[in-house]
């Protein structure tokens, strides 16, 4: 499934809204999600899941083509821990 | 930031009114949560892919109490960012 299956579906739940203002919804809720991590603030969605951001350490890596040791710098990375809801509507389902 | 802020931002961006907003936004993540749970995966370009994994069963513990359970094969949804927002955040 992919987000203009998405945007689809839900253009036909919804009466009077057109396939372009759900384009343009879906577009600003995900790009809103980014944004907001990008500032350092945390994203929670009660039932499905929280968006926030980890913590990587910096680390001593091999460039695997010439073998030469490089360094990784410290880095912030997006995580998604998945809402209680969701986890048991998943695991329900199997 | 929660889902009252993105019904908001789209109050504001698209021209629906608040309670109109909220329910797409309920309406979004319901959607996903139902097409995650049936087992299928979700991708969504610019941001990530939301997949979901088989896992088989296995034997566990409580952490607590140290007795063995039987943990059952389950479904997980796990969260693999796009690139885009990977370096959008690396710095922060």
């Amino acid at each position: 499934m992919t987000k203009s299956v998405l945007i689809e579906r839900i253009s036909e739940k919804v009466e009077g809204l057109t396939r372009k203002q759900t384009e343009v919804i879906v577009e600003t809720i995900f790009s809103s999600i980014k944004d907001a991590l990008a500032k350092g603030d945390k994203v929670e969605i009660r039932g499905f899941g929280n968006f926030r951001l980890r913590s990587r350490k910096a680390r001593k890596a091999r460039n695997p083509k010439t073998g030469d040791a490089v360094e990784v710098a410290p880095k912030k990375v997006p995580y998604f821990k998945v809402g209680k809801e969701l986890r048991e509507m998943a695991t329900k389902n199997i | 930031m929660t889902k009252a802020d993105l019904a908001d931002k789209i109050y504001e961006e698209v021209g629906l009114s608040k309670k109109e907003a909220a329910g797409i936004v309920e309406l979004l993540f319901n959607s996903m949560k139902n097409i995650l749970s049936e087992g299928e995966s979700i991708k969504i370009t610019g941001f990530g892919t939301f997949l979901v994994r088989k896992k088989g069963s296995r034997r566990g513990r409580n952490p607590k109490t140290g007795e063995e359970i039987q943990i059952e094969q389950r479904r997980v949804v796990t969260f693999k960012p796009s690139l885009q927002f990977k370096s959008l955040v690396e710095k922060v």
